[in-house]
Formats: structure tokens, sequence, C-alpha cells
């Protein structure tokens, strides 16, 4: 199992009536990689991370999840992922911790372990002030430290982060970037979407999505290379320009 | 089972966290009590006439001294004009016009029939039948003691179950149904939308959370908040009203939890078809007015066309109205409501059934 890929897709399809959103995607994501899944709004980012975490029903090709079949297997699925919604995805009348041990207790952590956990989350986030404060009371670059922290905080072998850092300032966006790579390095892979291209350079690996398909996939120094830019936001721009759909 | 007294905390945190809705769950539903039960009457008294008295005898002024003692009837200024009484009238000054023609008591004495001419106004026609047949019983009764022909048939009535004809008596047990119904059907509804609407239904759907472990956990406050709503509504409906409870308390509220599932179920149900808190709020009132008006509160169902008294066979409100008015006024047991019961309790299925599968962690 260790030597497994993480996450498989092979033509992953999503359809809405006519239109199809996510056009038979195809790419593997090893284990403890941090994987960026780039893409311009309307690309199809969302729907396919949808699709991996069984909140949508494929209408075509397969996908398996840290070895579970997304179509049979939801649950399992399920229980070996974290997710972070591109919504806000914390109750804003809990307090820190109340949202900590709700969504620990929900994944079924042991209340000492879920005790300790949150209060050594806590400390690691540098929030022991802040700890019984409602969550609206507090700045939304903190308020995603926390959302992150709570949907690794069951240990899943798989993150899935959907634009994780929109709105926040640069240093904010960095410290959360520490964070992610805290948890790669202990071996839980990172799939991440992101609108910032900067944040793509810190990535293993990276696909970029234009309208639906997948148009470029590997790691940000042989895609720069291949297609001769200088950035990932010059590559983006390139293929992006292509797409009919989003407004990149 | 813990992850439903996990999901559960959460619930009550929140509920009582919301400085907004704790007076509505508290507050509001006894203002509406007392207010409705008061308020929403449909006894008719003091109704203001004027008598226009073109007699102005003995027998007449006999006649308008009964009708001002009684309590249903109150009489304004005195007036001669039949213009200006019909004035009175139009702008609803008076309710009645009544004219005692001359020779009233020259003609009884001669054991001539008399017309007394009553005029109504009657805009609302329930109200003006109800006003004249008081008058009716007014004059019948001048007539008896005038009368000195052979005595006719005569009716005892006897008032079963509600003996002093208490209107709120009657209304009481109605209108707590109403609190109850509320409180189970918006909450819940409102409830399950708002996670939509700020995104946490989503995070909540990738865990590994069962369908029956979410709508448990999310049902069972309103469920409790609704039986404890009760209780304080049948605290004030003996203290306040002194509603007479004949009945066991017992299997008043047995069957207010069966009946809380049905409009838990229907909450649930809203929710899982709206996106919106409005658009729930809205779907809720849809439903609720409907149920509210053909439930039997106000008007009763055996006046009401079929195909409205067929309607009415799935509306779980009037089969609750029904069943808290005969175990408390009449004192009722469990067999004497068990086709209510029976309703209910198929309701109950097909909603929560109905409710359970259209939430789906997934779509598809």
């Amino acid at each position: 199992m260790t030597s497994a890929p993480a996450i498989i897709c092979q033509g992953l399809t999503r359809k809405f009536g006519s239109f199809t959103a996510v056009d038979s995607i195809s790419f593997e994501v090893a284990q403890g990689e941090v994987f960026g899944f780039l893409g311009a709004n309307g690309a199809g980012k969302t729907t396919a991370i949808r699709m991996l975490t069984g909140l949508l029903q494929p209408t075509g090709g397969q996908a398996w999840v840290a070895g579970h079949d997304v179509y049979s297997e939801v649950e399992a699925v399920k229980r070996s992922i974290g997710y972070m919604s591109q919504r806000f995805s914390l109750y804003d009348d809990l307090t820190v911790r109340e949202n900590i041990e709700f969504y620990g207790g929900i994944y079924g952590l042991r209340k000492t372990e879920l005790h300790q956990k949150s209060g050594d989350l806590i400390e690691r986030l540098d929030m022991e002030a802040e700890a019984n404060s409602m969550i609206r009371s507090l700045p939304l670059g903190w308020r995603q430290k926390i959302a992150f922290s709570v949907a690794v905080l069951h240990e899943p072998a798989i993150v899935f982060l959907d634009e994780p850092t929109g709105g926040v300032d640069p240093i904010t966006r960095r410290q959360f970037w520490d964070l992610i790579y805290e948890k790669a390095a202990q071996g839980v892979t990172v799939f991440v979407t992101t609108h910032y291209m900067d944040e793509a350079e810190y990535c293993d690996r990276v696909s970029i999505m234009v309208d639906g398909r997948i148009e470029a996939l590997g790691s940000p120094a042989e895609l720069k290379k291949g297609h001769g830019v200088d950035s990932i936001n010059d590559l983006f721009v390139l293929l992006a320009r292509g797409g009919k759909r989003g407004d990149a | 089972m813990r992850i439903i007294a996990i999901i559960l905390r959460k619930e009550f945190r929140q509920i009582f966290r919301n400085r907004a809705m704790l007076p509505i769950l508290f507050v509001l539903p006894v203002i509406q009590l007392l207010v409705l039960s008061y308020a929403a009457t449909f006894e008719v008294r003091e109704t203001p006439l004027v008598v226009i008295d073109q007699d102005r005898s003995e027998t007449s002024r006999a006649l308008i001294a009964r009708l001002d003692a009684s309590l249903y009837f109150q009489i304004g200024e005195q007036t001669t004009s039949m213009e200006e009484a019909e004035r009175a009238l139009l702008f609803g000054e008076v309710d009645m016009v009544m004219t005692i023609p001359s020779g009233l008591e020259r003609d009884l004495g001669a054991g001539q029939p008399v017309i007394v001419q009553v005029v109504l106004d009657a805009e609302d026609g329930a109200t003006a039948g109800i006003v004249q047949s008081y008058a009716t019983q007014i004059i019948n009764q001048v007539n008896a003691d005038i009368s000195l022909g052979p005595p006719g048939i005569r009716i005892a009535p006897s008032h079963w179950y509600n003996p002093n004809l208490e209107y709120t008596t009657f209304m009481v047990p109605g209108i707590l149904v109403l609190l109850v119904t509320i409180i189970g059907t918006f909450l819940s509804a409102m409830n399950v939308v708002r996670e939509k609407e700020i995104g946490t239904i989503e995070q909540l759907n990738v865990t590994p959370i069962k369908r029956y472990q979410f709508v448990v956990a999310k049902l069972l406050p309103f469920w409790i908040i609704g039986m404890a709503e009760l209780g304080v509504g049948l605290v004030i409906a003996k203290i306040v009203f002194s509603v007479p409870m004949v009945g066991s308390l017992w299997l008043v509220f047995a069957l207010a939890g069966l009946y809380l599932l049905v409009m838990l179920g229907l909450g649930l149900w809203i929710s899982t078809l709206t996106d919106t808190q409005q658009q729930a709020m809205f779907v809720a009132w849809f439903l609720m007015v409907i149920f509210i008006l053909l439930s039997g509160l106000f008007t009763p169902i055996d006046s009401m066309p079929r195909w409205a008294q067929i309607v009415t066979e799935f509306n779980p409100i009037a089969h609750f109205i029904e069943i808290m008015r005969r175990i408390l006024l009449k004192g009722a047991g469990f067999q004497d409501v068990t086709r209510q019961t029976a309703a209910l309790a198929i309701q109950a299925v097909l909603m929560l059934t109905l409710a359970v599968r259209q939430y789906q962690k997934r779509t598809g």
C-alpha cells in the first residue's frame, strides 16, 4: 500500500445536461505529494474536487481515493480524507475550541484524545488567548488556519483544499503554506486548488485545467522548461488564453 | 450514539447562544397564547345598536330595557330618524337598527301580531346571524312575559364539556397546537437550510456522519423544545384560562411526541427542497396557512365542503387539534382517538421517510 498512489483518476468526467464540467481527466497523485490543481474560474476544479471527496457522483470514468472507489466506497473515502472547502466551513457562532472538538468528535476521536489534540492544536496555532472566542470575531486568515487544522485533525491520509487562501494577505498565505508543508512532511497527501500562481511554485507537481481538461501536468520546473516560460503564471496565461469559459 | 451526542451538543449550543432565537422560542409563544386566546374570539358581545322607538309605551320601554340589560347588546344614542340610524349603520357605529312600530302596546293588548323590524349589518354574515339570534331570544322572553296564551314547546339546553360556554376553553387547546407546530416546522426547516447557506453542510457531508445520525441530531432538539413548550403552554392554560383537563396528560404528551415527528419531518423535508432560509420560510408559510385554516381551529370541519373534509384527512394539525380537544375537554382515552393517532403515525412515517430519502449527502 505504501507505494500505491493516493489518488488515481482515469477519464473522470462530470456532465450537467449537455455541459461537460469535467472532461475525462486522468492523473495520479503519489502519497505525501503536494499536488497543485490549477485552473481559471469555471475550469472545473471544484467539480473535480467534489467528485473526489464523494460529494458529487461522476458521470463517467473511474477514480480511487486512498485505494477506495469513489462510486462504491464513498463512506470509506470520506473516512480517509480531510476537506477544506472554498466556502467557509467553521461555525462562526461556536468558539475555536468548540469547532475543533465538534469536527474531531464526528470523526470519532475519543474524548481524552480530542482534548489533548485540541489543546496541542491551539498551542501550535498560538491561539491560547482566542481559544474561547467565537470564530466570527477572528480575522479571515486565522479562521483559515483553524479550518485547515480541523480538516487534518483526524489524521487523514489525504487532505483536499479548495482555494484555501482566497482573500488573505501574502504573509498569512506564507504561514498557511508552512502548515501545509508540515503536514506533507508527516506523509499526508495534499491536493490543493489555488488562484495564486506563486503558490503553484510551492507544489511538488501541478496540473493546469482549461475548460474541463487537464492541459499541463508535471513539476513546476518541468512545465516551465517544457513550455519555455519563466514562471507558472506565464504558462497559466498561455494555456488559459485558449479557454472559452471563465474570466481568466 | 456518540456522534449523535456530539452533534446534539453543538445544536443546543447554537440554539441557546443565539440571542435572537431565545425570545422566539420561549417568549413569543407565551405572548401568542395569551393574546390569541383572548382576542381570537367569535363571541359576540355588546353589539352596539340603535332603537327607533315609535311607540314610546311601557311595553316598548320594557323591551329596550331587556336589550340593554343583556350582555349581548349596548344601546347607543336614541333617535327617531331612520336616516340617522342608517348612517350610523353605514359607518359601522352600530351593527343593528331595531324599529319598534307605533301601536305596539295597543296591538299586543288586542291580541294582534306585531312586527318589529331588525336591520343588521350583515357584512360578516356569521356575526349578523348570531346577533339576530340573540335579538330573537330577547324578544321571545319579552313575549313570554306578556303572553297569556298556552305555553308552547320549550327547550332545556345543557352544555356538555364546556358548561359555561367559555370560548377560551375551546380555543386554548387548539392554539397550543399551533405553538408546538410553529416551533417544530419552522425551526427545523430553518436550521438545516442555515447550514446550507453558510456552507457548513458541505463540510458535514464529507465526514463519515451517517444520514440517520444527522437527521436524529438535527430534529431531536426541536422535538425536546416542542415538548417543553407544550408543557409551559398547558400550565398557562390551566392557571390563566382554567381550561379543564379531564383526560390523561401523559396521553397528551405521548401523542404530541408523535405529532411533532410529523411536523419535524415536514420541516426537514422543506429544508431539503430549498436552498435559502427565505425560500424555506415561504414554503413553510404556504403550507402552514393552508393547514391552519383547514384545521378546524376557527371553523368546524363538519361545515366545510366535502372536498375540504377529505383534504383535512391529510392535515396533521386538524388531527392533533381534535386529539387535544377530546382528551383535555372530554376526557377521551387512547381508544377514543385511535383513528387520529393512526393518521398521525402514518404521516410521521411517510414524512420522515420522504425527508430522509430527500436529504442526500451526495448529489447525483
